[in-house]
């Protein structure tokens, strides 16, 4: 009921409100200059992984690099020192990734609780591409990255950016290549509040540590 | 939130009690300050930024030239990706339709992400009066919510709150609301993020139903965004059953594509960063991920009215950063307690006295909390000339003139009644009358296109203490208003 009425009455009252707009008006007709940068500056594919690297470090990620076949060694490495036993991982993510890690694996389902995933000490994903003006990765809940709430529960995520086709520039760049049909999480360094006198704490609810590995050549194969 | 702004005094006189209070003062100074000067690095990192100011801007009129279109285009797109759209023609209706989903679900718990609609509409006092308890999960309405307090900042709501009274609450506050603060609990800023990460965990790891704002909704795609720092937003968003979100209907944007400019506008804006920690999209419902079930509900609550006044209309372009507020030489005097409503410092003052009406002698003054210096409009990302609005309401309470009450068309009468009149003078002469306000606002003169008192206006400066006004002016009100055309400059010029 409220929902038919209100919205008549809602749609008249932006129709009488806009009164002074020409009945001839199409939407398009309202010029949109579109004149700004497509990204900003000109720079090497190296440069720009360069800069991706820097503005995730500058946002307090921890970044890594490494080539595809010392992916599972840097992995294995990464949670020996954070000490991580349970980790999670997508269904989709290459099995290779994790040879010889010492850890237990959590396969993402839909039946995982999140209580379940509240106790496993990191995650492992890949991701959707990765914005260097603006250090950022994006999530889009591929099969190498899988659900939201994957990446959000556990207190320390690894994030895996393929930089031979994964790094762009731009924000307008990034968006081009998303699909809003997918639910997206972007994600610039680890969750962060300045609520107390503007004083910058690093890790409120998502994953209070962030690691970035910066791969080159195509970890997928393994 | 329990506070309420009902009732609050008018501008000049909540205004006067906040900047007697040394703390708040020194907190604010400090505050808008710091975010100023990172603000001002992270814009100029983008050489195009007046472009994709005016971009946005256009984006923005283009969207409310043809609201209604879009509306219906969002209400369609979002149907089509498995969510159920709403209309809430005032607050009451929203807080109805909000409630009423929440006792469907049979939850009666609700966390809850920023959101300033749901703030103006009340909803939280709405659903507990139905027996609903709504955690707010925003580390700063947390403390507002649990200090019985109201937000003071849009981006910051807690900038009046320092480390040591934010401990306090949470030592003698978190146990009525949950899991109780961790025993030695101090003061740094570390421990009290953790301290509320534990408060809040629990309550998201087992809530049922989540209550959220939007910043951006896609008119063409349905995707609704929210932008945030902290995580609780992704948590609200991804971890419920029941997804409630709570748009103003001037959120919609018509293109995925317009996002491109919007991304790139409002974290440099708000927090200053080059881009915030996460943003989370999402398009209707998605299986074995996020919320089964997804309500939009589309908010109005003065918002047509507002769109009904060709001036007032830009208003609506403001995507909430808050960069206004911070470079405000009134905002940073006066706190935002003294705006009334969830939407303080300049945008407040244009938008309030809109959205509600010049309802109150609150309303009525807020147009004239201001030196119409500028500064607003320059660091606006969606280009919105504050002090044009301003002048315009502040005609609009002196002169009299049509105006849009719920739909209808009326024509309000002059300011007349001893109170509003007032409350006028006062926030007027409040304005002018903090010599330091002005002197910065003087140093952007050189870009104010002459808006600028020279000196006070005539009873600004006869009322130099604001806290004893004569009851009858040296000067009356209209004349002075006839004379000075509202501190537009015409008594002295640029200087
Ligand atoms: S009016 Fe402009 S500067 Fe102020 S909050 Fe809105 S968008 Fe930001």
């Amino acid at each position: 009921m409220t929902g038919e009425s209100g919205r008549e009455l809602i749609l008249g009252r932006v129709r009488r409100a806009l009164r002074d707009v020409p009945a001839s008006e199409q939407p398009a007709d309202h010029p949109v200059p579109r004149d700004y940068a497509e990204k900003h500056g000109e720079r090497s594919h190296d440069a720009t992984v360069g800069l991706l690297a820097e503005n995730l470090a500058d946002y307090r990620a921890l970044v890594h690099r490494t080539d595809a076949p010392g992916l599972p060694a840097l992995l294995a490495r990464l949670f020996l020192e954070r000490g991580a036993r349970r980790v999670a991982v997508p269904a989709g993510l290459p099995v290779g990734w994790l040879a010889g890690a010492p850890a237990e694996l959590l396969v993402d389902s839909p039946d995982l609780t999140a209580d379940e995933l509240d106790s496993v000490d990191s995650v492992v994903t890949g991701c959707a591409l990765a914005i260097a003006e603006t250090g950022t990765v994006v999530l889009d809940a591929g099969p190498d990255q899988g659900s939201r709430r994957l990446t959000l529960v556990p207190d320390h995520h690894i994030c895996v950016v393929r930089t031979g086709d994964q790094v762009v520039d731009s924000v307008p760049q990034a968006v081009r290549r998303l699909s809003p049909a997918r639910p997206l999480t972007w994600i610039s360094g680890p969750s962060a509040t300045s609520d107390i006198e503007l004083e910058r704490v690093e890790g409120v609810h998502g994953p209070r540590t962030l690691e970035v590995v910066l791969v080159t050549g195509d970890p997928r194969e393994l | 939130m329990t506070g309420t702004y009902l009732g609050m005094p008018s501008f000049p006189r909540a205004a006067e009690s906040s900047t007697r209070d040394g703390r708040l003062r020194a907190n604010l100074r400090r505050a808008t300050r710091t975010i100023r000067a990172k603000r001002d690095r992270a814009v100029a990192e983008l050489d195009d930024w007046e472009r994709l100011r005016a971009a946005g801007a256009a984006v923005k009129d283009r969207t409310l030239r043809h609201l209604d279109h879009y509306l219906v285009q969002l209400e369609e797109s979002v149907a089509r990706a498995g969510g159920t759209v709403h209309w809430a023609a005032d607050a009451a209706e929203a807080n109805r339709i909000v409630t009423g989903l929440v006792l469907a679900t049979g939850e009666r718990e609700v966390v809850k992400v920023k959101s300033m609609a749901t703030q103006e509409t009340g909803l939280n006092g709405a659903l507990a009066a139905a027996g609903i308890r709504a955690y707010e999960t925003d580390l700063a309405e947390l403390i507002v919510q649990l200090g019985d307090d109201l937000p003071s900042h849009i981006l910051v709501p807690a900038i009046h709150r320092n480390r040591s009274e934010i401990r306090d609450i949470f030592r003698s506050r978190m146990a009525d609301w949950g899991l109780p603060a961790p025993e030695g609990l101090t003061d740094a800023p570390a421990d009290l993020a953790e301290a509320a990460r534990l408060h809040l965990r629990e309550k998201f790891l087992r809530a049922k139903v989540a209550v959220s704002g939007a910043n951006f909704a896609v008119a063409e795609t349905g995707t609704l965004v929210v932008v945030e720092s902290e995580g609780n937003g992704r948590m609200c968003l991804t971890l419920p059953e029941t997804l409630i979100s709570v748009v103003g209907i001037e959120k919609v944007v018509p293109t995925w594509r317009d996002l491109e400019i919007f991304l790139q506008l409002l974290p440099r804006s708000s927090t200053a960063e080059r881009m915030n920690p996460y943003t989370s999209m999402w398009t209707g419902t998605t299986d074995d991920d996020g919320p089964r079930a997804f309500h939009l509900v589309l908010l109005d609550n003065g918002r047509t009215d507002t769109l009904a006044d060709a001036i007032g209309r830009r208003a609506l372009r403001c995507i909430r950063c808050s960069a206004c507020l911070n470079v405000c030489p009134v905002y940073e005097r006066a706190g935002g307690h003294a705006y009334g409503s969830p939407y303080p410092g300049p945008i407040g003052a244009v938008l309030t006295p809109q959205l509600r009406g010049l309802a109150s002698p609150l309303e009525e003054s807020l147009p004239f909390a201001s030196t119409l210096c500028g500064a607003c409009f320059e660091a606006c990302p969606v280009a919105i000339d504050i002090p044009e609005i301003l002048v315009h309401l502040r005609e609009r309470v002196v002169e009299g003139g049509p105006v849009t009450v719920r739909g209808t068309r009326t024509v309000i009468k002059p300011a007349k009644r001893h109170g509003a009149e007032r409350a006028v003078m006062r926030a007027a002469g409040w304005a002018f009358d903090h010599p330091r306000a002005l002197r910065r606002g003087q140093r952007l003169l050189a870009r104010t296109r002459g808006l600028h008192p020279r000196r006070l206006p005539g009873p600004g400066r006869a009322w130099s203490d604001t806290r004893d006004l004569p009851d009858v002016p040296p000067e009356s009100f209209r004349d002075w208003w006839a004379r000075t055309r509202g501190g537009t400059g015409r008594t002295g010029g640029t200087s």
